[in-house]
C-alpha cells in the first residue's frame, strides 16, 4: 500500500511543478509606471511591427488596412492559425484592455484572461520592444476605427490545442529580450537590430525553425521553407543578400529589386508597412542585415 | 492477332502517347519562357527609370520616356498565351505561379488593369522631369508586387 501512495505523491508533485512552471507570467508590477503614450509615435511603431499584415483582413488597402479586424490565415505545421480582431471594439477587439493587458500580451504572450498565446502572435520578438515603443504602440491603436467582427478561432489540433503547455515551450524558447546579434558596431546597426529583430520580427519567418517551432538562432536569417507552401523563405544573411545596403533600404522602401523584379507573397505586405518609416530606418534594417554573421 | 503483334501494337501506343505528352510539354515550356522574357523586358525598362529616380543615372526625358513608352507597349500585348493550363508551379520546371492564378480571373485581370492604368500615367510622366517620374514609379512597383504577392510563390 506504501509504494503506490509514494508513487502517487511523486506524480501529485510531478504535476503541480509542471503546472507551476506552464503559469502564464506578469510583468513585474510597477514597470510601465509614468508610461505616457503618444499616438503619433505609435503609428511608426505600428508599421515597423507589421501588425496589419496579421490583424487587418487579407487584401485591405490603404485606409482599410488600420481597420485590425482579424481573419488572416496563417498555415504552419501545427495548424492554422486565425489572427484575432485587435480593433478597438470593446466586445470584438480589445477596446476593453488596459495598457498592463496589452504590455504583458506583447511581452510574455499572455492574455488579459492568464492565458497563453500561441508564438504566431511573434511576441518572441516583441519582448525585445522598449516599454515606452509599447505604451506609444497602445495610445495609437486607441486611434484606430472599432470593428465588430468576431475573432474566430484557431484551427489547431490535439495535442497543440493544450494552451497550457506551450507554458514548457516558452521556457525553452521564447526568449529573455536579448538580441540575437549581442553586438552593434554602431549606432545605425543598432537601430536597424533593434527594427529587424524587435519590432519587425524579421526573424520569424526568415529564420529555420526545430520539429517544436523553436527557432534556430545558430542559423539566424539564413532561410526557412515556406509555412504557406511550396518554396522557401530566402536567406538574408550576407551569404546570400549581397546587394548593397542603398539597394536593400530601396528594396523596402518601393519592393522593387535591384534587378527590378518586385518583393511578392507575404513580403510584399512587409513592404507595404515599412514604406511608412523615414529613410533612416530603412538604412538602419539594411546596415544591420550587412552586419548579422553570414549563415548558409 | 499473335501475342509478339499485340506487344508490339502496344508498345507503338504508347511511344505515340509518350510523343504526345513531350509536344504537349514543350508548348508549355515555351509558354513558361515566353512570359519569364516578357516580365525581363519589363524589367530592363523599368531598370533605366529605376536608376533615375534612385540617383544612381542622371535624368534624361529622351531615354526616360523611350523606356516608359516600351513599358507601355509591352504592357498592351496580349498575354492570354502565357499561361496555358497545366503551367502552376509544380506542373512544370521553373515556374512559380500559383494554382489561383487560374481560379481568381475577376481578381486577375482587376491587377491587370491597374498595372494597365500605372504604366499608362508613367508613360506620361517620365518624359517630364524626374520629380513626376519618382512619382509615378512607386505606383508601377505596386501594381507588379500586387500579382506577385497573390499569385507567385517563393523561390
Amino acid at each position: 500500500m506504501r509504494l503506490p501512495v509514494a508513487i502517487a505523491a511523486v506524480l501529485a508533485l510531478a504535476v503541480a511543478g509542471l503546472w507551476a512552471l506552464t503559469a502564464p507570467g506578469r510583468l513585474p508590477a510597477g514597470s510601465l509606471a509614468g508610461l505616457a503614450g503618444d499616438a503619433a509615435r505609435g503609428e511608426l511603431v505600428f508599421w515597423a511591427g507589421g501588425c496589419a499584415s496579421c490583424h487587418a483582413a487579407e487584401g485591405a488597402r490603404d485606409a482599410a488596412r488600420l481597420v485590425l479586424s482579424g481573419g488572416r490565415r496563417l498555415p504552419s505545421a501545427f495548424g492554422t492559425f486565425v489572427a484575432p480582431n485587435i480593433s478597438p471594439h470593446p466586445e470584438a477587439g480589445i477596446g476593453g484592455w488596459s495598457l498592463e493587458d496589452f504590455a504583458a500580451a506583447m511581452i510574455l504572450g499572455v492574455s488579459p484572461e492568464g492565458e497563453h498565446y500561441y508564438p504566431a502572435f511573434p511576441y518572441t520578438s516583441y519582448v525585445r520592444a522598449t516599454p515606452q515603443d509599447i505604451a506609444d504602440l497602445w495610445a495609437f491603436l486607441q486611434t484606430l476605427p472599432p470593428d465588430a467582427t468576431p475573432s474566430a478561432p484557431h484551427e489547431i489540433g490535439f495535442p497543440f490545442s493544450i494552451r497550457r503547455a506551450l507554458g514548457l515551450w516558452k521556457l525553452l524558447y521564447a526568449g529573455d529580450g536579448g538580441f540575437v546579434l549581442a553586438e552593434a558596431a554602431t549606432p545605425e546597426i543598432e537601430r536597424g537590430r533593434y527594427l529587424a529583430e524587435a519590432l519587425g520580427h524579421c526573424g520569424e519567418c526568415h529564420t529555420p525553425r526545430n520539429a517544436l517551432g523553436g527557432l534556430e538562432t545558430a542559423r539566424w536569417l539564413a532561410g526557412a521553407p515556406n509555412p504557406a507552401g511550396p518554396g522557401t523563405i530566402p536567406n538574408i544573411t550576407p551569404a546570400r543578400l549581397t546587394w548593397s545596403q542603398a539597394d536593400i533600404a530601396a528594396y523596402l522602401r518601393t519592393g522593387f529589386t535591384p534587378e527590378f523584379d518586385t518583393a511578392g507573397g507575404h513580403m510584399a505586405e512587409v513592404v507595404r508597412n515599412l514604406a511608412n518609416l523615414p529613410e533612416a530606418d530603412l538604412a538602419a534594417i539594411a546596415a544591420y542585415l550587412k552586419a548579422v554573421p553570414p549563415a548558409e | 492477332m499473335t501475342w509478339n503483334s499485340r506487344l508490339l501494337a502496344a508498345a507503338a501506343a504508347g511511344a505515340l502517347g509518350l510523343a504526345g505528352a513531350a509536344v504537349a510539354q514543350s508548348a508549355v515550356d515555351a509558354a513558361v519562357k515566353a512570359r519569364k522574357a516578357h516580365m525581363q523586358l519589363y524589367a530592363f525598362n523599368l531598370g533605366v527609370l529605376g536608376g533615375m529616380a534612385k540617383g544612381e543615372i542622371a535624368y534624361d526625358a529622351g531615354r526616360a520616356a523611350e523606356a516608359a513608352g516600351n513599358i507601355a507597349a509591352l504592357a498592351s500585348l496580349s498575354q492570354a498565351g502565357y499561361w496555358p493550363e497545366g503551367s502552376a508551379q509544380g506542373q512544370v520546371e521553373g515556374s512559380r505561379a500559383l494554382p489561383a492564378l487560374w481560379t481568381n480571373g475577376d481578381d486577375v485581370m482587376a491587377k491587370a488593369k491597374a498595372f494597365q492604368e500605372a504604366v499608362t500615367a508613367l508613360a506620361a510622366a517620365a518624359g517630364t522631369d524626374l520629380a513626376a517620374l519618382q512619382g509615378a514609379i512607386g505606383p508601377v512597383g505596386q501594381a507588379c508586387g500586387a500579382c506577385h504577392e497573390s499569385y507567385r510563390a517563393p523561390e
